[in-house]
């Protein structure tokens, strides 16, 4: 099915009529549909959700505790507040780390304050102060402990910071207060951005003044650090590996499978290579301005970017590495060339609506067009400009943008424009699948992965195999039915 | 090179290969990490009672409890009822997670809205957002009702719910006669049993209708059960018995509707016509006593309406359940349900040689806990451990008291308002043969070894447990099936060793 430019800013027309005029205004500026030559997507972004129409957004929290702090493994994240926030986030994202967890490792525990009326009445300071000391009594081997306060925090007046000094004065370790009030901000952008600030205020500031010797290290030529991978699945391995294999050394995974001690370490390598340029560029750009390490976004999906990237990166240093990531490039091409010829044939052609957070909705677009797959519709959960205008390298013009989609939007949009793959998360998932819409959460790569680097790709390439052809999908209609 | 194309290896086998293992190993370099030694000893000592002692002194900090908080309930319960759209007023994100959280559960798409409140609507109370938000879910979602209740944020800073409708009415955000209840659902009280029970009562509430003569039904409440589909079974079972009923409110169809092909969003069963009706039944019956203990109470005062707790799980609990039906409505219990009856207890006389004198542990919400307490006790078992984070005086009276009433019993602690970190230690210091409840137990079963029956929620990491019925006879089959088959399992894998400990691997057990 073919729709030209007027078809498609027709459908984008019709399934606005739906709303009422006032918010028919607002959301028509989320919507848009690419033009050749145009540097951006056109549509406006990082605006406050409508109330009552369904965002898939979710709060400064969720971008603090969940995404940013959360992976790092050897800390103690208190979800400090009511219980749901920490319950529904436990576990989540499958950001996989190696320890013993609840010993030296808490990635897949909850720790909440469990806030009752009480301390909502006479504040929670004491009681935060006290569950410090009782992790302390319990979990020893913690290398320190961040704070991620839920609303009721911020609107009963707190002081978190307050606590937060004292006891990491007392306990000898860092605490770290993160503001991220699940009202603060439009999505949970903005608890990316806390959390980066946090990492500033409350980390470097202190880690500053340690020597490399002091936290076990020393320097080479070749130090990169992982920016913005939370290890989704292994995803951060799986680049590890090939930077590696290039003569980088990795000193910090920051925030996937990380520790404090990477986290510390983060800013003493040559180069910053960022993975998720939403959540991260705001401490990228910190470690630039005031350690003078540069910062390059690469994209790890599909070989095609991949090798672009590993140029990209290795163009950053010399020619050993320039020559040793040709090596890398040539030792994967056969498996890269043996997954497409394998699994192009069955997907060619096959179109597909993409809605995600972060970077995804841009990057991964290579990996579906190496397998001759093309993406006709993208957006953003909590895209801002830059990540508009990023986006235009990849989408092919005519490509239906929609930002903050809502239920409704999406809906309507699958219904018109006939994807044969959405690709978004757990929220939408079974919407479509009743539609018999075969579907990959691009959130969780669908509990499978990883998706990054050479090995990710053969992965991805299978589940998108395994998702559109599928024979349940024939299943779905009666043989008495009239087609 | 590690994959190989004919057979690609994701997660679960790619990070066995020994380049990744290397990797591992390279990586730990720069983690300033304790030593083997200590991460072991440490390890050894979470196992002790000495640091038993250290976990139950806690006095302020929870660790993986075993519940949720109140609007989650109060979304449930708002979807059994027909064309109904849950609104939560308040912070936006938590509508994602409790959207998330349902729908990883059930793999079932789950619709809620949020008024998306912010910074502004902190400082301003939220009454924008509600009228723009009812206008936009209305001329949006096309709901035959819209069901609003509240986060902490709109708690915190007293948005008034019943002035706030008035007021959005008024603006003309949904009709004047449109149902909108609601409830107030405070996260930082209660837990997710109590949102349950407040939005129910929100909506009868706004539901009444007049009270006339009797209709001649008897209405029925489930509770925060998330085995849905029993509300397909009790509706079998009162069809059986000939007795006209209302569910309040049957989500069966919401969380298990069938692929056709056609996505539908609204899919709750209970009729807004039938519910207010409801207050003329001749009585309620709810299945749970502490997801509906303030609806009870309303449904007395209000509706003078008699009300009754019968929890139809387990033989004896559903025994008491179909003669407390027959006594209110003077029929009959019918031959069939004698049949099914008997071939329950046909099934626990053939496995109860493989679960008598069983010790095990068992967390959950308390009505699911006294349910299980009545069916395992009934099959001798033992229960040793029992963890309810949400619990209350009087649920722990009546546990003590059902335990006492069976010999095998009288080794059980109720542990009220522990976690499952107390469990991690109660299981290491004082350990039993099986324990039972939801996808979290899988971290108790990697530390301590104690077999898992997964029953509760949420059980994200098995399909489909959630499809089964646990209610009435029938049930027992299923509740049945899961343990024994359990602790089979388990036998088998204990004994598998090749001419070691596969003496003891039989073919017939």
């Amino acid at each position: 099915m073919t729709f030209t430019q007027d078809d498609k800013q027709q459908i984008i027309k019709e399934v606005l009529e739906a709303y009422p005029e006032k918010s028919r205004k607002k959301r028509e500026k989320h919507l848009n549909v690419t033009e050749e030559g145009k540097s951006d997507c056109g549509v406006k972004s990082n605006i406050k959700s409508l109330p009552g129409v369904m965002t898939t957004r979710g709060c400064a929290f969720a971008g603090a505790k969940g995404v940013v702090w959360g992976p790092v493994k050897d800390m103690i994240h208190i979800s400090h507040g009511p219980v749901g926030c920490g319950y529904y986030s436990w576990s989540g994202r499958r950001n996989y780390y190696i320890g013993t967890t609840g010993v030296d490792t808490f990635g897949t525990m909850q720790f909440t304050t469990d806030f009752q009326e009480r301390d909502i009445v006479f504040g929670g300071d004491k009681k935060l102060a006290k569950v410090i000391d009782e992790l302390e009594t319990l979990f020893p081997l913690s290398k320190g402990i961040t704070i991620e306060s839920e609303c009721p925090v911020g609107l009963i007046g707190d002081d978190i910071e307050a606590v937060s000094k004292k006891k990491a004065k007392e306990i000898g370790k860092s605490v770290v207060p993160v503001r991220c009030e699940g009202f603060r901000g439009v999505s949970q952008s903005l608890g990316h951005h806390i959390a980066n600030d946090t990492v500033r205020d409350w980390v470097y500031a202190k880690s500053d003044k340690l020597s490399n010797e002091e936290l076990g290290f020393t320097a080479s030529p070749y130090d990169v650090s992982v920016i913005g991978d939370y290890n989704i699945g292994g995803d951060a391995w799986s680049s590890r590996i090939l930077l590696e294999e290039m003569g980088l050394r990795v000193i910090s995974q920051f925030s996937g499978d990380g520790s404090f001690n990477e986290v510390k370490l983060s800013h003493r390598g040559k180069l910053n290579l960022i993975h998720c340029y939403r959540s991260m560029n705001y401490l990228c750009k910190h470690m630039e301005e005031t350690y003078g390490v540069p910062w390059l976004e690469f994209n790890f999906f599909g070989p095609t970017y991949i090798a672009k990237s590993l140029r990209e990166i290795a163009d950053r240093f010399d020619d050993t590495i320039r020559a040793k990531a040709e090596e890398v490039i040539a030792k994967y091409q056969a498996q890269s060339d043996a997954v497409i010829a394998k699994y192009r044939p069955r997907l060619a052609g096959k179109r597909v609506m993409l809605m995600v957070g972060g970077l995804r909705p841009r990057h991964v677009i290579p990996a579906f067009k190496d397998l001759g797959m093309e993406v006709i519709g993208t957006g953003y959960e909590f895209g801002h400009n830059d990540d508009y205008k990023l986006t235009t390298e990849y989408t092919d013009p005519g490509t239906v943008i929609y930002d903050d989609v809502t239920g409704y939007e999406f809906e309507e949009f699958a219904r018109k424009l006939k994807p044969d793959l959405i690709a978004a998360g757990i929220k939408e998932k079974y919407v479509f699948q009743k539609m018999a819409l075969p579907f990959r959460q691009m959130h969780s790569w669908d509990y499978s992965g990883p998706y990054h680097g050479y090995d990710g790709f053969a992965i991805f390439a299978r589940d998108m195999d395994l998702a559109l052809n599928s024979p349940t999908w024939g299943l779905v209609k009666t043989p008495w039915q009239t087609v | 090179m590690s994959q190989n194309v004919e057979k690609i290896q994701d997660h679960a086998r790619l990070f066995h290969q020994p380049e990744y293992q290397d990797l591992f190993a390279r990586k730990r370099e720069f983690e300033n990490c304790h030593s083997t030694d200590e991460v072991e000893q440490i390890s050894e000592w979470t196992k002790s009672w000495e640091y038993r002692e250290k976990n139950f002194a806690r006095e302020a900090l929870t660790i993986n409890p075993a519940k949720a908080c109140q609007p989650l309930g109060a979304i449930f319960a708002a979807t059994g009822f027909e064309g109904t759209l849950p609104f939560v007023h308040g912070s936006q994100g938590c509508v994602a997670y409790f959207r998330t959280h349902l729908t990883r559960h059930f793999k079932e798409p789950f619709s809620a809205v949020s008024s998306s409140m912010t910074e502004d609507a902190a400082v301003f109370g939220g009454l924008k957002n509600m009228i723009e938000g009812l206008s936009n879910s209305y001329t949006l979602y096309k709901p035959k009702m819209i069901a609003i209740c509240t986060t902490c944020m709109a708690e915190v800073i007293g948005d008034d719910l019943s002035s706030f409708v008035t007021t959005s009415k008024n603006e003309g955000s949904v009709p004047q006669d449109f149902p909108v209840p609601f409830a107030h659902t405070p996260s930082f009280i209660g837990s997710h049993i109590t949102g349950y029970d407040n939005m129910l009562k929100g909506i009868l509430t706004e539901l009444k209708g007049d009270r006339t003569v009797s209709n001649g039904k008897l209405n029925f409440i489930p509770g925060f059960d998330t085995y849905v589909t029993n509300n397909r079974e009790l509706d079998r079972i009162l069809n059986l018995m000939d007795i006209p009923h209302t569910i309040l409110a049957d989500n069966s169809d919401s969380f298990d509707s069938p692929n056709e092909g056609e996505y539908v969003m609204y899919n709750g069963k209970t009729t807004l016509a039938e519910t207010a009706d409801a207050i003329n039944g001749d009585a309620t019956i709810a299945l749970q006593a502490y997801s509906t203990e303030k609806t009870r109470a309303y449904l007395e005062a209000d509706w003078q309406q008699p009300t009754h707790v019968c929890r139809p799980f387990g033989i004896r609990g559903t025994d008491a359940f179909v003669m407390k039906l027959s006594e209110l409505t003077g029929k009959p219990i019918p031959r069939q349900l004698e049949i099914e009856r008997g071939r329950a207890v046909d099934a626990m006389t053939d496995s109860q040689a493989w679960l008598h004198g069983k010790r095990f542990a068992l967390y959950g919400d308390p009505d699911l806990v006294l349910s299980l307490l009545s069916f395992t006790l009934e099959l001798g078992m033992e229960p040793v451990h029992i963890v309810v984070t949400n619990s209350n005086a009087t649920f722990e009276e009546e546990a003590k008291a059902l335990l006492a009433s069976y010999a095998n019993g009288k080794e059980a602690t109720v542990w009220g308002g522990k976690d499952l970190w107390h469990l991690r230690s109660l299981l290491f210091t004082e350990p039993v043969d099986l324990l039972i409840g939801n996808s979290y137990g899988k971290y108790l079963w990697r530390d301590t070894k104690t077999p898992l029956v997964r029953i509760g929620y949420p059980i994200f990491d098995r399909h489909h447990l959630h499809r089964y019925t646990t209610l009435g006879y029938q049930g027992v089959i299923n509740l049945l099936n899961w343990i024994v088959n359990t602790l089979l399992e388990e036998l088998d894998r204990q004994t598998n060793i090749p001419s070691k400990t596969d003496i003891s691997f039989d073919l017939i057990r």
